[in-house]
């Protein structure tokens, strides 16, 4: 793959996709992980392909091709996570039950539209399970532009993020804007997601978000070790992911999660030989 | 007559139709520290829901540092500690440094970095509460009452003029409750911060608490621990609704 890198674009732009993706996942996924939104991220991945479904819809009956599925997706994702951020705000003692709500809705959107669309083509499989040659000129810039953003907005909220994930009362009390930060926060994870989707796919980009975390969880001190190294084992299971899934012709999403779930079985077990003897410090 | 931190005049609160609070008038002068105590179900943590601004009186007004709780801003200048600070959840993976600078968030600002100086603030907290050593420890591998001092670092590296604490003790082993008490102690008499105290903990609390008062519903004490302790059981009881045994009190 190193050497068709410089002769193909669509690999390039697919390779630079990857390092991007490979940052920018496990980055939200760590504030995702801690404030136990895990599956938050699955729900929202499939309003995105019911938006991606609602794109080659329109691209297929009537030839309408001003809205690129990645945007219809983007913006599907956008107004699902709203939804979701106000779901919770209504059920506030069972927050969970505003993820069946979108995750079902997504999926029956989707249905809807793929039937709509007279069913089923190879393009949507790549949108379900990534593909190694999905990515354009175009996309790539635009998930680099989304990259940067979420990188940016993520840097300057940073502290407001961490100490509203830890004790969100405690935050609410210190005078912490709670609720427009959320909603800040879910839309940026809708952006992610979407941008996400080309590689990894609507059913495992969660997985992007969440498995690095959980590996990382297990064995950093503290939330910025653990965030840098969560990006550092997103980026291993992109890289080796994308190559090994081009060489065997597998979509890159079950490649990317299988090398996720290799790290992570690594990480525990890691732990139980560097801690296995360890007491708790006690005073 | 000491000027009041807190002021509470003739404050009621009701959860739907049930009546928690009734006609409570409250001071808590200037570097005092005032343990509150009362029996489940008394209005403790509604009274400090209260002032927090998290509930609204029924009736009656409540001043903190002699502004109408309505048009107070300043809510650096009170820490708080709650009572469910640690039941955190373990696997948190922040280290005591993370944890405490969590109390400079709001006071930094948006769109602001930590610097030097918040930094230096942050670990002259840490050591205020004893816990140099373990700065750069995981906060969940501590032990309950480690986790509570780090909490109250968190609290005061903010600079509060005053500290509520809603039952910190609960989880702390008894051996620990006492060094917890002095460190409490020493924040109220060597660095001037008022303390309001809530607590099921009587035995220990009356030893260093400078003010009592005693709260079911209304307020049916307020003094010195001295004339606490010269309560007669039988007066006693009838705050508590049962007989209770103020000397060999022991949660553990």
């Amino acid at each position: 793959m190193l050497a068709d890198l410089f002769e193909f674009d669509f690999l390039r732009n697919t390779f630079l996709t990857g390092i991007l993706i490979g940052v920018i996942a496990p980055l939200l996924g760590t504030f995702i992980v801690v404030r136990r939104l895990s599956l938050i991220a699955d729900a929202l991945s499939h309003v995105t392909l019911a938006g991606i479904a609602f794109g080659l819809f329109l691209e297929k009956k009537f030839a309408f091709t001003l809205l690129p599925p990645l945007y219809s997706g983007m913006a599907f994702s956008v107004l699902g996570s709203i939804f979701i951020e106000k779901l919770r705000g209504v059920y506030k003692s069972y927050q969970e039950i505003a993820i069946p709500i979108i995750l079902s809705g997504g999926v029956g959107l989707s249905v809807i539209f793929i039937a709509l669309a007279d069913g089923f083509n190879t393009e949507l499989m790549n949108y379900l399970f990534g593909s190694v040659s999905a990515v354009s000129q175009g996309d790539f810039i635009s998930i680099l532009c989304i990259s940067i953003v979420v990188v940016l907005i993520i840097m300057l909220f940073y502290k407001e993020l961490f100490t509203l994930s830890f004790d969100e009362e405690h935050a609410r009390v210190s005078g912490i804007h709670a609720k427009p930060i959320h909603l800040l926060f879910i839309v940026l994870t809708a952006l992610v997601i979407a941008a996400s989707i080309r590689i990894v796919g609507v059913l495992l980009v969660s997985a992007l978000m969440t498995l690095p975390v959980a590996a990382s969880m297990r064995i950093a001190k503290g939330f910025k070790q653990m965030m840098f190294l969560s990006i550092a084992f997103g980026e291993i299971a992109v890289m080796i992911g994308l190559i090994s899934g081009y060489y065997l012709n597998i979509p890159p999403g079950g490649t990317i999660v299988v090398v996720s779930i290799i790290i992570l079985l690594i990480s525990i077990s890691i732990k139980r030989i560097r801690f296995g003897k360890k007491v708790r410090v006690s005073s | 007559m000491r000027d009041s931190i807190i002021s509470i005049q003739d404050v009621s609160f009701n959860y739907e139709h049930k009546n928690v609070l009734d006609h409570v008038n409250f001071e808590i002068p200037y570097g005092s520290f005032m343990g509150l105590i009362g029996p489940n179900g008394g209005g403790k943590t509604t009274l400090i829901k209260l002032l927090l601004g998290e509930l609204k009186p029924v009736t009656g007004t409540i001043k903190l540092f002699n502004t109408p709780i309505t048009q107070f801003k300043d809510w650096n200048k009170i820490g708080f500690v709650s009572q469910k600070s640690n039941s955190f959840n373990k696997d948190f993976p922040a280290t005591v440094f993370e944890v405490v600078s969590m109390g400079l968030t709001s006071k930094v600002g948006y769109f602001k970095f930590f610097n030097q100086k918040h930094k230096a603030k942050i670990r002259q907290a840490i050591d205020l509460v004893g816990m140099r050593e373990y700065t750069y420890e995981n906060i969940g591998n501590l032990s309950g009452g480690q986790q509570q001092r780090v909490f109250i670092a968190r609290s005061l590296v903010s600079d509060p003029t005053l500290l509520i604490l809603d039952e910190p003790t609960v989880g702390v082993d008894s051996e620990n409750v006492q060094r917890f008490y002095e460190l409490l102690h020493n924040l109220n008499k060597e660095q001037g911060i008022t303390l309001l105290l809530v607590t099921h903990d009587t035995g220990t609390m009356t030893e260093y608490a400078t003010d009592i008062a005693c709260l079911n519903k209304t307020l049916h004490f307020h003094g010195k621990p001295g004339e606490y302790e010269n309560l007669s059981d039988r007066e006693i009881s009838e705050v508590y609704g049962h007989p209770v045994s103020l000397i060999t009190h022991d949660h553990n």
